[in-house]
């Protein structure tokens, strides 16, 4: 199968989540990316790098799970970038790359001589895409972020709750996935500008911007109505918000901690409940209209969780399901990857080879490309893997001048 | 504020993109036509649903006055034709033969059904881009199940992830139908690749999108910490789920409002600096742990793999997270946002989305633009670009369109007028 980005080189300076999961798409659609390390501080730049989730026993740099999971199909490379040499080779990768990627704070790559300026002396069409919390521009640009700073400042955290509890928010970092996401669109945006004109440019992507775009029908019933989501009962994320749905939650299993997830759409889909169910208090007329349902909604949710607290989750969502009401259990992690016949046939957890952590599954795609799909059989590279490998191949040096650049401290 | 965006022609200036009505495709359709791709918006007579959906202007119902309706359809232009006859299936064919792009949210194999599939479609025209956004993907024993976004992101994963400390409560699932948001999302990035592929080898291709998988690979360590060491996060309030309890670090501050607390001081530098700032709100004198701030500000180093072990380490430590726990009861939420932020510790105060807008660093970076609404003769205030490019920029050309409100001009263009 041919690939989709194999004739793009990115210059990749990018770690955590935020910036790597940017260029794993990249990497997996066949584009050559060579990380930029530090070989000074064990490329931890990427503090992901020594972090659990582990296989076995092993730890280090060359071994954290998340790690290898943002990073597959990527080359790594260590550059002293305090030395001049270091900064010479860097400059000769960039001339010979299409983009230069990077979610460090403000300024880092400005103070190491790599600003936007010096890159398009560099290469007069090259895309910079920097990636970070609060942007390069604006009052907080110096300020740190991490993801869920990035959901508190934009709206999303405030949205995920239940009433009268304090913010819930996300259990894990919605804004790195998805600013990643954004940075992955700016980018090819970006390549297709140039496509188009032969320019390049530089995009400054704040993940906090993006974040605020996905509260926007909140934001436009403030900026046109004036009604502000900081009101008594809101948020209230399990019941429905757009469109009016009722009964619309998460309820309760059999069992400890199991919970399945109902939303009627219309009064057919509670027409077809109610039948399940077919008990008396479901035949009420007044449930009959989603009006009165959700006049009633705080009484039929608790209804319906005595009734749905019967039974097994999986079996009351295939249940319903069957007569026509969407509803899905609450999938524990184990429970989507090992016995979800869906996620396995999508190919969704593919087994990469790591050189060093062996063979291991990771996050795939959730897309498939007929002509040009993804493809992710390599690990995360080691620190300074492919050194020598890039270094020869883009820039004609021999084992032997790496080993001298090596012996330096250049690399 | 900027006026309707960024200035210049947009990156996708000549794409034409036909989209078939649907809440869970609109917004991937949104994020192509603010960069300035020509998107036709095709509805059913009467209407697409997501039309009905809430909140409105003036809180009055109405086909043009959801807020839903103008949030997720900016810049694009709107047909109606009707698919269940054969003209408006032959008027929809005309369109797509002069289009680039071809994005749907179809059940699987509906479209086959009315020969307006992807096979169909691009015979003759090998450059088309056809994608396919389902809850369960095209294919796959899922498939036919239905759904909506409560239950996609309840099956997909995040609902378990989200949540309180307090496990008798139900998990949660987060506002903004953020399930279609991030199938939207791959399904843009799905459009841009196979778009930069057409570009070097003049194929198109068909791309299948499942909202389901995307909710299943957007939760962090819930999918590869099962995947790398068969361990199962559990939910915590205002933080990461961890196979692991970890400690609160979300506070109630002073004003009522709540921040995040982020990371407790690491470095001599942060202890030292966490130090000053308890100093100048003069609140030294009641947090008797200062000491311990001042020791570690005065250490070499911090060798975090010492805590637990290290008796004062630990302390240190511990005093750390206290002291930033202890002034957040004490300040305004944004006062410790601000505050803490300048000691160079990162921190979140929990906006609500119009607190956000109408903070001062968005509002520098032109986030809030202006969007005409001739027909009410006034312009309402938007959410801004994701991203600002300088070239190619992001802009909301227009308003979102009313029902059928280009239809004429489309079908002229394609002679059907």
């Amino acid at each position: 199968m041919p690939t989709a980005l194999g004739h793009l080189r990115i210059c990749d300076f990018t770690g955590q989540l935020a910036g790597a999961g940017a260029t794993k798409w990249l990497a997996a659609f066949g584009a050559e990316v060579i990380r930029i390390e530090d070989p000074v501080t064990m490329g931890l730049w990427d503090i992901l790098r020594p972090m659990p989730p582990f296989v076995d026993e092993r730890r280090g740099v060359d071994f954290g799970g998340g790690f290898n999971n943002h990073n597959v199909e990527k080359l790594g490379i260590t550059l002293n970038l305090r030395t001049e040499r270091a900064r010479e080779i860097l400059a000769e990768i960039v001339k010979r790359s299409d983009v230069v990627s990077e979610n460090f704070a403000k300024g880092v790559l400005e103070r190491w001589g790599f600003g936007y300026e010096r890159l398009r002396q560099l290469k007069p069409d090259i895309i910079y895409v920097s990636n970070c919390g609060f942007g390069h521009r604006g009052p907080y640009s110096d300020f740190k972020t991490w993801g869920p700073i990035v959901q508190a400042m934009s709206g999303l955290t405030f949205l995920s709750g239940l009433p009268n509890q304090e913010p819930a928010g996300w259990g894990y970092s919605y804004m790195d996935h998805t600013g990643g996401m954004y940075m992955a669109i700016a980018i090819l945006l970006a390549l297709l500008h140039r496509q188009r004109t032969g320019e390049g440019q530089w995009v400054d992507m704040a993940c906090t911007d993006a974040g605020l775009t996905l509260t926007g029908t909140s934001v436009l019933d403030w900026t046109v109505n004036g009604r502000p989501a900081r009101r008594d009962g809101s948020p209230d994320s399990n019941h429905s918000e757009h469109p009016a749905m009722a009964p619309h939650g998460i309820y309760p299993a059999r069992g400890d901690d199991e919970w399945i997830a109902i939303a009627c759409r219309s009064d057919a889909d509670w027409r077809a409940l109610a039948a399940t169910i077919g008990a008396d208090w479901a035949r009420d007329a007044k449930l009959a209209a989603l009006a009165g349902r959700f006049a009633a909604q705080g009484a039929l949710d608790a209804q319906l969780a005595s009734w749905t607290r019967g039974f097994e989750k999986y079996a009351l969502a295939r249940e319903l399901q069957a007569a026509g009401v969407p509803a899905a259990a609450v999938a524990k992690p184990e429970e989507r990857i090992d016995q979800d016949p869906n996620t396995n046939e999508f190919g969704l957890w593919p087994t990469v080879k790591h050189s060093k952590i062996g063979d291991v599954r990771v996050d795939g795609l959730p897309v498939h490309l007929s002509k040009t799909d993804w493809n992710m059989e390599r690990g995360a590279p080691c620190l300074g893997e492919h050194t020598e490998l890039v270094l020869g191949r883009l820039l004609g040096m021999s084992p032997d001048d790496v080993a001298k650049l090596r012996a330096e401290g250049v690399v | 504020m900027s006026a309707a965006g960024q200035a210049g022609e947009g990156a996708l200036a000549g794409l034409k993109v036909i989209e078939l009505a649907s809440e869970k495709c609109a917004w991937a359709g949104k994020l192509l036509a603010d960069m300035g791709a020509d998107v036709i918006l095709v509805e059913p007579p009467g209407g697409d649903a997501t039309r009905n959906y809430g909140p409105f202007l003036a809180d009055q119902p109405g086909a043009d006055r959801s807020l839903y309706w103008w949030h997720h359809h900016t810049s694009k232009r709107g047909v109606v034709l009707d698919l269940t006859g054969e003209p408006g299936r032959a008027r929809l064919r005309k369109l797509i033969a002069g289009a680039d792009v071809v994005l749907e949210a179809e059940a699987p194999g509906a479209l086959a059904a009315l020969g307006l599939d992807y096979a169909e479609l691009s015979r003759g025209k090998p450059g088309l881009i056809h994608c396919s956004i389902t809850p369960f993907g095209q294919s796959g024993p899922r498939k036919d199940e239905l759904a909506t976004d409560l239950t996609v992101l309840a099956a997909g994963g995040p609902v378990w992830m989200n949540g309180y400390d307090d496990h008798a409560l139900p998990p949660v699932r987060g506002l903004g139908n953020q399930g279609w948001a991030t199938g939207c999302h791959y399904a843009v990035m799905s459009i841009l690749t196979a778009l930069i592929y057409r570009g070097v080898s003049g194929e198109g291709q068909h791309i299948d999108v499942s909202l389901h998988s995307a909710a299943n690979v957007t939760t962090e360590v819930g999918s590869y910490g099962w995947l790398v060491a068969k361990q199962t996060a559990q939910r915590q309030t205002g933080r990461h789920a961890g196979s692991q309890p970890t400690m609160p670090s979300q506070m109630k501050c002073a004003d009522g409002r709540f921040v995040n607390t982020g990371v407790p001081p690491r470095k001599p530098a942060e202890f030292a600096k966490l130090l000053a700032w308890l100093r100048s709100l003069g609140l030294e004198e009641r947090f008797p742990e200062a000491v311990f701030l001042q020791m570690g500000a005065e250490r070499q180093t911090i060798d975090l793999s010492k805590i637990g072990q290290d008796q004062e380490l630990t302390t240190i430590f511990g005093a750390g997270r206290d002291a930033m726990n202890f002034i957040a009861t004490q300040v305004s939420a944004n006062d410790f946002f601000l505050g803490a932020q300048r000691a160079g510790l990162a921190v979140g105060a929990i906006f609500s989305p119009e607190e956000a807008y109408e903070d001062e660093h968005f509002q520098a970076r032109g986030f809030q633009v202006e969007v005409q609404h001739p027909e009410h003769g006034r312009s309402f205030r938007y959410p801004g670009a994701p991203y600002a490019m300088q070239r190619g920029a992001w802009r909301i050309s227009r308003r979102a369109p009313r029902l059928g409100e280009h239809t004429d001009e489309v079908m002229r263009e394609i002679g059907e007028l």
